[in-house]
């Protein structure tokens, strides 16, 4: 039998790199890159969470299926952007689109 | 208690090897298109994960929406913004070692809370209803007493995006 630790234990490791990505990287697709790592292991909380106290509820499931469609949302207007802001000004680090900078 | 280990226990630690290793591998390759292809390694990895956990739809949702859309979207925005980002080049924030302690600390922050959580080492109930999961899922999203609501406003928000997402790429002649 596995206990729910390890799963929370991989999912926690996962956030943090994904954090790590997010936080780290210069690129900006690869910053959405660790964004979408950080959301996958939300995801396996959630179902880790779902089959091991609640399985007979469907509150967990519905949750993920919520999740699944604004990651994809997300990644399709950021990817969006990442374009338009290449085609203007034909970069895509995120430093360097520092046009609101204050 | 050396073998004590069971089947699942061995396509668990695999899953969660494969998907760590390739989650470092992501944040890590020098080159955006390497990266992006780890990144499909780790979402195969969470599927894997999602299997273990025995919710199979999730694990084959997870390979048709992320690996089959998520993956490729992204693989095709970085050959269309390839030139730029010379693959040699720092990949990092000149403060990348700060990041990585904040990444640290929120793992290390993460796992001693769930340590002291009572429930650290619950073991999963014994399933009773998989094979009515999926009719009840289906049933639940659309039903006024279910989650009609959320799966609304979910649909709104694909609707808004794939709007959004064509107006803000659209090429513009000025």
């Amino acid at each position: 039998m596995i206990p729910i630790s390890w799963y929370l234990v991989v999912a926690a490791a996962l956030f943090s790199i994904g954090l790590f990505g997010a936080l780290a990287r210069k690129n900006a697709i690869a910053i959405l890159m660790g964004v979408e790592l950080m959301l996958n292991a939300v995801n396996i909380n959630l179902l880790a969470f779902w089959r091991y106290l609640y399985s007979t509820s469907l509150d967990g499931v519905v949750f993920v299926v919520v999740v699944f469609a604004t990651a994809a949302a997300e990644v399709a207007v950021g990817l969006a952007i990442i374009i338009s802001v290449y085609r203007r000004r034909n970069t895509v680090v995120a430093d360097d689109n520092n046009l609101l900078n204050g | 208690m050396a073998l004590n280990i069971t089947l699942l226990q061995v396509s668990f630690f695999l899953a969660a090897a494969i998907t760590i290793f390739s989650a470092v591998m992501v944040v890590s390759a020098p080159k955006m298109l390497h990266a992006a292809l780890w990144l499909v390694a780790t979402l195969f990895g969470v599927a894997m994960l999602f299997a273990t956990l025995q919710a199979g739809f999730f694990a084959v949702v997870q390979v048709l929406v992320y690996i089959g859309a998520i993956a490729i979207l992204v693989i095709f925005a970085i050959m269309l913004t390839r030139r730029v980002m010379v693959d040699e080049g720092a990949q990092v924030i000149k403060l990348w070692w700060l990041a990585m302690v904040a990444a640290a600390g929120v793992y290390g922050g993460l796992v001693f809370l769930l340590r002291s959580w009572p429930g650290f080492l619950t073991v999963p109930l014994p399933v009773e209803n998989d094979a009515t999961l999926l009719p009840s899922l289906g049933q639940a999203l659309v039903s006024p007493t279910g989650y009609i609501v959320p799966f609304e406003v979910s649909s709104i928000l694909l609707l808004a995006a794939l709007v959004g997402s064509i107006v803000i790429a659209w090429p513009r002649k000025e």
